[in-house]
This record gives C-alpha cells, sequence and structure tokens, in this order.
C-alpha cells in the first residue's frame, strides 16, 4: 500500500489543509470525535498533538489546551488506545494522521515501543520540534523507518540553504515551513515572508512544502496555498473549539472559513 | 590503559551521555552562533581584559577565602567560606552575566532576555544591561513576583522590563519556557543570558566558564593560606548548579578534592515537596538538554519544592548529572528545615547572614564526619538580605 502521505501529495497538488489539534482537549474523549469531523468537513491531513508540560515551540493557545488536556488525564499510552479503537472502526480516518509532540515523553514511553505502537495505531509521520536533525539523522532515523513513520522537519526564514537541502535529502513526505522564526499562534504578516518562501519555490526541492504558523483564516490561508501545496492551522483551530458546545457544528463552521467555501444547504 | 575519565564537555556538547541542544529549527541559528563563536571570543586577548577588569573594580573580586574560626571550632576541623556574598549584587550569579553581556555585545546583540526565579539572576542582568545600556527584559514567574518583590523593584529600578509567566506553574520552569518563546520571536537582536549552567550547548559550559573564577581565585588563595592549593572538600548548593559548577571546575580532575553538591530536599525527599533531582529524577530532556529531570512516568516534568527559590528546579545541570552518575561528585541533601537552622547557625556564629541558598550547603557539615586537619570550602554563594521575610517568619515561629 503506498503510504498515505505520499498519496496525499500525488493526488492533490495545491490547497492541502493540515489541522492540527491536542489530543484531550476539550475534553478526554473527543478524540475520535474530532478525526471525525475534521476529515467529513474538509482536512486533508490531521495533525494529533500528544500534550507536553513545557511546549516550548508552542504560544500561549497550545500551551493551555495541553494542560488541559493532561489535567483531563491524556497520555501517550491513552492516545494510543484511543486510536486503535477508530482505526479498526468502519469509519476509521482516510486522512494521513501525523503524531506531534516533544521528544521527553516519547523517550519515557520508549523510541522503539513508541513507533512501533504508533504504526500499529495507523500513524503515518512524526513531528517533533525539539528533535533536531543531527541526533535524528544519528540515533533515531532507522527506527523512524524501520516502522514506515515519516519523519516531519521544520525549516524556518532563518534555516540555511545548505541545512535546507540537507533536510530534503532526509525527509518523506513533506517538510514543515515555519512562516515567520515564531512560536505558534503568533502575528507576524505573512507578506514579509514572500522572499523566503520564493527563496524556497525556487530551490525546487524534492519534498512539498506545508506552511505553518500564523494562518487563521481565507485570505493568509491562501496566501499560504501561493507559495506551497498547502498550509497547516493549530491555533486558530484550537480557538475554534476550546469553548464548543458542538465540535461538529464549530469544525464545519472553522474550516469553512479557511477554505473560503459557502455553507452547504 | 584506562582512557582518562573527562568530566569538562565534549566537542559534541555532551558531559557523558548528558547534554546537547535539543532546541526546536527555530533556534538552531542562534544557537549555532553562539557555539561557533563563545570560545573564540572569550579567549580574546581584550575580552578577557574587559572581563578580568570588571570583575575586579565592579563586582569587587577576588572574593575573600575567609576561615571561619568559631564554626570551625564546632565542627572540628578546617571550614573556609568563599565568599561570593560580597559580589556586586549579592550572589555569584553577576560572574556570568559580566562575561555574557561582553559576549552579546561582541555578537552585535541589543536586545538581552533572561529568565529569574528568585529575581537574583534577574537582578544581576539588569545591572549588567545598565552598565552597558541595552534593553533588557525578564521573565520571572508570576508566583514568583509575589513572593520576590524587592527583587523585582530592584530590577524596574534598573530599567528592567519585567515579564510575568503565567503559563504552567508560573515559576522559574516556565519563566525559563517564556524566555525561549521570546528568544523564537526575536532571532536577530536579542541574546538570551541563561542563568544557570543548564539549557543547549553550549549554554552549560559557558557559564560554567564564567563561574570557574571561584575555583581558580580558591586554588590561588588557599595556597597563600595553608601552602596547598587543593581542599580536601569543596563543597555547594546545587539548583541548576551554576555556583557548583563554578566552585568545582579547577578541581574536577584533581580526585583528591571531594566535590559535595547539596540539592534542596525541600519538606523531605520522598514528602512529594522535594526539589532534589539526583534523588528523585531520571533521565530526560528540560529546556534544551539532556540532564536528570524530575518527571513523571509519562514525561511529564513534576513541578519541585524549596524554600529556596533558587534550588526550585526540576532539572540539574548536565555537568553535574555526569558528576552524580560518574560518582565523581557526592550528592547530599538538605531540608527546608535544615537550611534554616544553618542560616541562623552562621548568623549567630560568624555573623554572616547567607542566601537560603546557601545555607543548604553549610548544613552538611553536620553530616560528614571531617578530620581535625581537613580543609573543608563552602562555597557561600550568596547573602541573605532577599530572604529576610522567610527568616523573620521563622524568628515569630520560635
Amino acid at each position: 500500500m503506498m503510504n498515505r502521505i505520499k498519496k496525499l501529495f500525488s493526488d492533490k497538488k495545491k490547497n492541502i489543509v493540515s489541522i492540527y489539534f491536542t489530543a484531550g482537549f476539550p475534553e478526554l474523549n473527543d478524540t475520535n470525535t474530532i478525526l471525525n469531523v475534521l476529515q467529513k468537513h474538509g482536512a486533508d491531513l490531521i495533525e494529533i498533538g500528544m500534550p507536553y508540560s513545557d511546549p516550548l515551540a508552542d504560544g500561549p493557545v497550545i500551551q493551555h489546551s495541553s494542560m488541559k488536556a493532561l489535567q483531563n488525564g491524556m497520555s501517550i499510552k491513552l492516545l494510543f488506545d484511543q486510536l486503535n479503537k477508530y482505526s479498526n472502526s468502519p469509519s476509521g480516518v482516510k486522512a494521513p494522521l501525523i503524531l506531534m509532540g516533544y521528544l521527553n515523553p516519547v523517550l519515557q514511553y520508549g523510541i522503539e515501543k513508541f513507533c512501533s505502537d504508533a504504526h500499529k495505531a495507523g500513524i503515518d509521520g512524526i513531528i517533533l520540534p525539539d528533535l533536531p536533525l543531527h541526533e535524528y539523522e544519528i540515533e533515531y532515523k532507522n527506527i523512524f523507518e524501520k516502522y514506515k513513520l515519516d519523519f516531519i522537519f521544520l525549516i524556518t526564514p532563518e534555516t540555511s540553504e545548505k541545512r535546507i537541502r540537507k533536510i530534503d535529502a532526509l525527509s518523506k513526505g513533506f517538510i514543515y515551513a515555519v512562516s515567520s522564526s515564531s512560536i505558534t499562534g503568533s502575528d507576524k504578516d505573512m507578506s514579509a515572508q514572500e522572499e523566503y518562501f520564493q527563496r524556497l519555490r525556487d530551490m525546487k526541492l524534492n519534498n512539498p512544502i506545508l506552511i505553518g504558523f500564523g494562518i487563521k483564516d481565507n485570505k493568509t490561508f491562501l496566501q499560504a496555498c501561493k507559495h506551497a501545496a498547502g498550509a497547516i492551522i493549530g491555533t486558530a483551530y484550537i480557538k475554534a473549539i476550546e469553548n464548543s458546545n458542538d465540535i461538529e457544528a464549530d469544525t464545519e463552521k472553522f474550516l469553512n472559513s479557511i477554505l473560503g467555501a459557502t455553507i452547504a444547504s | 590503559m584506562k582512557t582518562k575519565e573527562i568530566f569538562e564537555v565534549d566537542k559534541n556538547g555532551y558531559y557523558g551521555e548528558f547534554g546537547g541542544a535539543y532546541i526546536p529549527e527555530m533556534l538552531h541559528n542562534n544557537v549555532q552562533h553562539l557555539k561557533d563563536n563563545y570560545l573564540k571570543i572569550i579567549k580574546e586577548e581584550k575580552f578577557k581584559k574587559e572581563f578580568t577588569s570588571l570583575l575586579k573594580d565592579y563586582v569587587g573580586r577576588p572574593t575573600p577565602l575567609y576561615l571561619a574560626a568559631r564554626l570551625s571550632e564546632k565542627y572540628h576541623t578546617n571550614i573556609y567560606l568563599k565568599r561570593e556574598d560580597l559580589c556586586h549584587t549579592g550572589a555569584h550569579k553577576i560572574n556570568n552575566t559580566i562575561g555574557q553581556i561582553l559576549l552579546a555585545e561582541r555578537l552585535g546583540k541589543k536586545r538581552i532576555i533572561a529568565e529569574t526565579g528568585a529575581g537574583q539572576h534577574g537582578v544581576a542582568t539588569a545591572t549588567v544591561c545598565a552598565l552597558k545600556g541595552l534593553e533588557c527584559i525578564v521573565y520571572m514567574g508570576e508566583k514568583d513576583i509575589a513572593r520576590q518583590a524587592p527583587n523585582v523593584a530592584r530590577m524596574k529600578m534598573l530599567g528592567a522590563k519585567v515579564i510575568p509567566a503565567v503559563s504552567g506553574s508560573k515559576t522559574l520552569k516556565d519563566a525559563t519556557n517564556e524566555a525561549i518563546r521570546d528568544w523564537i520571536n526575536n532571532p536577530d537582536d536579542t541574546h538570551y543570558i541563561i542563568g544557570s549552567v543548564v539549557g543547549p550547548h553550549p549554554y552549560p559550559d559557558m557559564v560554567a566558564r564564567f563561574q570557574s573564577i571561584i575555583s581558580k581565585e580558591i586554588k590561588k588563595q588557599l595556597k597563600e593560606k595553608t601552602g596547598n592549593q587543593l581542599p580536601g572538600y569543596m563543597i555547594a548548593c546545587v539548583g541548576g548548579g551554576s555556583n557548583a559548577a563554578g566552585a568545582f571546575y579547577h578541581f574536577l580532575n584533581h580526585k583528591s578534592v571531594q566535590l559535595i553538591a547539596v540539592e534542596a530536599a525541600g519538606e523531605g525527599i520522598n514528602s512529594g515537596m522535594s526539589a532534589a533531582t539526583t534523588q528523585l529524577g531520571t533521565n530526560g530532556i528540560l529546556h534544551g538538554s539532556k540532564s536528570l529531570v524530575m518527571q513523571t512516568q509519562d514525561g511529564q516534568v513534576i513541578e519541585p519544592h524549596s524554600i529556596s527559590a533558587g534550588l526550585d528546579y526540576p532539572g540539574i545541570g548536565p555537568m553535574h548529572a555526569h558528576l552524580f552518575e560518574s560518582k565523581r561528585a557526592t550528592f547530599m541533601s538538605a531540608t527546608d528545615e535544615e537550611a534554616l537552622e544553618s542560616a541562623f547557625e552562621l548568623a549567630k556564629l560568624e555573623g554572616i547572614i547567607p542566601a537560603l541558598e546557601s545555607a543548604h550547603a553549610l548544613y552538611v557539615l553536620n553530616k560528614i564526619k571531617f578530620k581535625i586537619d581537613d580543609v573543608v570550602i563552602v562555597n557561600l554563594s550568596g547573602r541573605g538580605d532577599k530572604d529576610m521575610d522567610t527568616y523573620m517568619k521563622h524568628i515569630t515561629t520560635q
């Protein structure tokens, strides 16, 4: 079977929307509901956040959702239990699934066990922002590859061309371009990043690029899509569901606002 | 032949299995730039000259090595106190901030950020920023701002902006997270002055080098006083571990010197209210380096407790984790109560009011059986002015 991430990018070249949510938030057992409704209302790719007490690369919104999720009792083990039930159900998600979190909880779980369990639970890729390129290459690459997990790297406007080339050579799936040197949920003007995106396009990388951080509406989504295969949205979605009484309705409304579709009658 | 054990950092930024730079890509350039340049800069003659001159004329170094006669009499041995409490701003923290501000200037940075727990590192950073006319932003846990009001006032008077860290547990660990986030958002003009031997490589090594002036002076002073530059015991408290790193540095490869690191046991190691990382921690990653970390089985960081805000940290510098694992240093601990007891003892016997952090180091005088001709040095890392509220509460409850 073709890797689901690869398949997505070969079937759809433009306007890919990837949505992040924190597992265990707003409620402990919302994971499967959220997976369902995200896919139903247009998410092409789904990033499931594994909550961590000290999420350095995230802003206050995701720090808060992570803390709440941990208070609710979320853990990697529980998340895998939820995902196993889900991927074996008839309604199981077809969109590629990516786990995003921080290295420490993964190490405590055990790196090989983590990769093996993630693979069994139907996970296609992993994002660990605090696992640097060098350490990945020497210590972790073989394990991720053994369990067919694409390791997704981040690049920033400060990442040198040489380093981007190296990341491109090591990447499978796609590359996650941070749109400004910023934590998630910050409000920098994306037009200031045009030069960076142009530079990336000119590099003609092997892997497709998704642009993340700072995308919150149709305008910023289209701006990102102008330069890349699509965009990753996290903070704005967490905000949309944090006080939700109806996750499906709010998710539909949110995705429509991003994709610019009129609400179907 | 057995290869010589190495206690300093290796070329990849590790101390044994601990250390490294586990940072998001957004910080890669800044940390790489620092790594590529810090040794070159701090070895420049001009840098060394300015650093040494500021330590002498501004900080007041060398700090005295004082033979504490009455304390020695009580413990039937020879106890010297390294008087870091006499440094400008009241603690050893300024040795590091002077070094880093000179480095930041040479890296062309205009804006300085720092984290602080008790406020000592924040004050030391605000001080050097005033000295150099650089913008200063200090992140401090909302809870710590409330309990360390005098240091908050000092930072403000020195021109720093104090930003409350309102996330997570609202203490030092979260202030550190916030400072790192600030750096991610301001990669070009900002230098982050970390206050301890923690964080991604090269911070632990860089801070240890700036603090190593402590043991460098001790060797010279002890030679003058006793004819021998090596003590039998070098005792220091450890939170993140910067004063201990400085006090141990030039003795690391002299095996005859027993290195004693003292952690905060809080209300007792097994009380659930402790900060004794080597006793309670396991291998993990915190604030960018592999070390020992107090954490749950799921790898979530635990909020520690100590009466001393400076030791109230759920990790320990990677250098110390290695000293612990390799058994080069002996790790002991003192509880809140024991630290208070030692603080009052030093005040009464020697007329010196120590910082609560340093009082932890003093307590192990009760736990080790010294010989009458042993030479014991305690690094008195800071003075107790900032802790008067706590001390006064103790007096009224006695």
